[in-house]
């Protein structure tokens, strides 16, 4: 015999089913007056420092038709590469930006949209510097455990070419689908659930 | 938020998820998820400081009623139909400890079965003083409560004769990013736990039970309200001690 570890399991997921809006976005879903405002949808104000931008697209299933009941979160460093959070020891982050947002996929188009700040770089575990990357959560009815996976900037392309993260994506080819390209101050970023295009999704 | 604890804050990688015991993306039983999960392997990932740290919510968010999905749609002096329940329990990391400060958000049917939703298609009636929605945060222990009707169970497009058990979506958000969970609840001695093709998406049986709140006779209050009790763990952390790491990070 050992002595045991007491360690306890992980709560296991289940699908966030067709409803999530009504949890998660509850003014988006039409049932106003619970809350003041639906948390994570305002992440920028007057006072943020930093490039204000958009980032609009859609989350694709295997036959290419946009998800309309899916939720997406993103967590994000602010303009000088630090997180708002208790685990951030290198510094202090910009008050006025919590680095955090949650959208619903539009009921008609599937759009989901952030207006946000481009974030500075983070360091990797080994102290290089990552690319200036988002990273972004996806749940939806059929879909059993939240998706990961990361947004990079198509007008970096010195800094994700020495991406620790990407560079350890084997197959060259699915590079792009983790890269959001630029149209001024907007960014267009749609994730494939499947299919040729499938996006990177991480085991975090 | 206020520092909740005199531990320092926690900087470490979270214990690697066990996918054989969450549900894996595809399973056709479930018949929306042959189309909506990747094929493709992911890309294994060990926490960087962009997974391991995530936002704090602070208890200013909450309003007075957010807790209590009995009154917080209702029309004053009104309450929701149904079975009056409390359900309560603590968030704990896979190393037992509290997660205090943790945001849970919760939505379910009302006591009929019925979503307030413009895409919900059940012939149940909505209940007019229900809305369907809750949040709350963990206290210092990891604890929380809030009050709620039992939801009832519902019929789903899947197979010709599915029905969801009587379940509460849970949404919670621990200390990193990595770390958040969506879950259900189920509800102790519910025989339709058992037919379900979403519950059974998880492969192991110690797994669904995890997932059911026991009836709470200690707790329950006289003349009022019946109490479930559901623990909900998420990912640990390893600790930094030995972590091999640059000068200066
Ligand atoms: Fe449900």
């Amino acid at each position: 015999m050992v002595q045991p570890l007491g360690y306890l399991k992980e709560s296991a997921s289940q699908t966030a089913g067709p409803y999530v809006h009504i949890g998660l976005t509850p003014n988006f879903s039409g049932i106003d007056g619970v809350y003041e405002s639906d948390l994570g949808a305002i992440m920028v104000t007057d006072k943020t420092l930093g490039r204000r931008i958009t980032i609009t697209g859609r989350v694709l299933d295997g036959t290419g038709t946009p998800l309309k009941d899916a939720l997406l979160e993103i967590w994000q460093a602010d303009a000088a590469g630090l997180y708002n959070s208790p685990s951030e020891l290198r510094g202090s982050a910009d008050p006025n930006f919590s680095g955090w947002g949650r959208s619903a996929t539009d009921g008609v188009t599937g759009e989901y949209r952030f207006e946000t700040i481009k974030p500075g770089r983070v360091p990797f575990k080994d102290g290089r510097l990552m690319a200036p990357h988002i990273s972004v959560w996806i749940v939806a009815r059929g879909i059993n455990l939240g998706l990961n996976t990361r947004l990079y900037f198509g007008d970096e392309e010195a800094a994700n070419a020495e991406d620790p993260v990407l560079a350890r994506i084997e197959h060259r080819v699915r590079v792009p689908t983790l890269v959001a390209m630029a149209d001024g101050d907007t960014y267009r970023f749609d994730i494939h659930l499947q299919g040729d295009k499938e996006t990177v999704f991480f085991d975090i | 938020m206020t520092d909740l604890s005199n531990r320092k804050p926690e900087t470490g990688a979270f214990f690697s998820r066990d996918r054989l015991w969450h549900p894996p993306g595809l399973t056709p039983g479930y018949k929306t998820s042959v189309l909506r999960s990747p094929q493709k392997a992911l890309l294994s990932l060990d926490g960087t400081v962009s997974e391991i740290t995530g936002p704090v919510f602070g208890h200013s968010i909450l309003g007075e009623l957010d807790n209590d999905l009995i009154h917080n749609f209702a029309k004053s002096g009104e309450s929701a139909i149904g079975e009056r329940i409390i359900v309560h329990g603590r968030v704990l990391d896979e190393r037992a400890r509290p997660v205090a400060g943790a945001l849970l958000e919760f939505w379910q049917a009302n006591a009929g079965g019925r979503y307030r939703h413009k895409k919900e298609s059940y012939l149940a009636p909505l209940d007019p003083n229900f809305g369907g929605c809750g949040r709350t945060i963990t206290d210092a222990d990891g604890y929380y409560a809030f009050r709620t009707i039992k939801p009832g169970p519902y019929p789903w497009p899947n197979g010709v004769n599915d029905w969801r058990p009587a379940h509460i979506h849970f949404s919670v958000f621990g200390h990193g990013f990595a770390q958040r969970l969506i879950t259900q609840m189920y509800f102790e001695g519910d025989p339709m736990i058992w037919k379900c093709p979403i519950v059974q998406t998880i492969p192991d049986k110690a797994a669904i039970e995890q997932l059911v709140a026991a009836l709470d006779w200690g707790n329950t209050i006289p003349m009022d309200a019946r109490a479930y009790k559901f623990d909900i763990v998420l990912r640990g952390r390893r600790s930094t001690l030995f972590e091999n790491r640059m000068e200066g990070n």
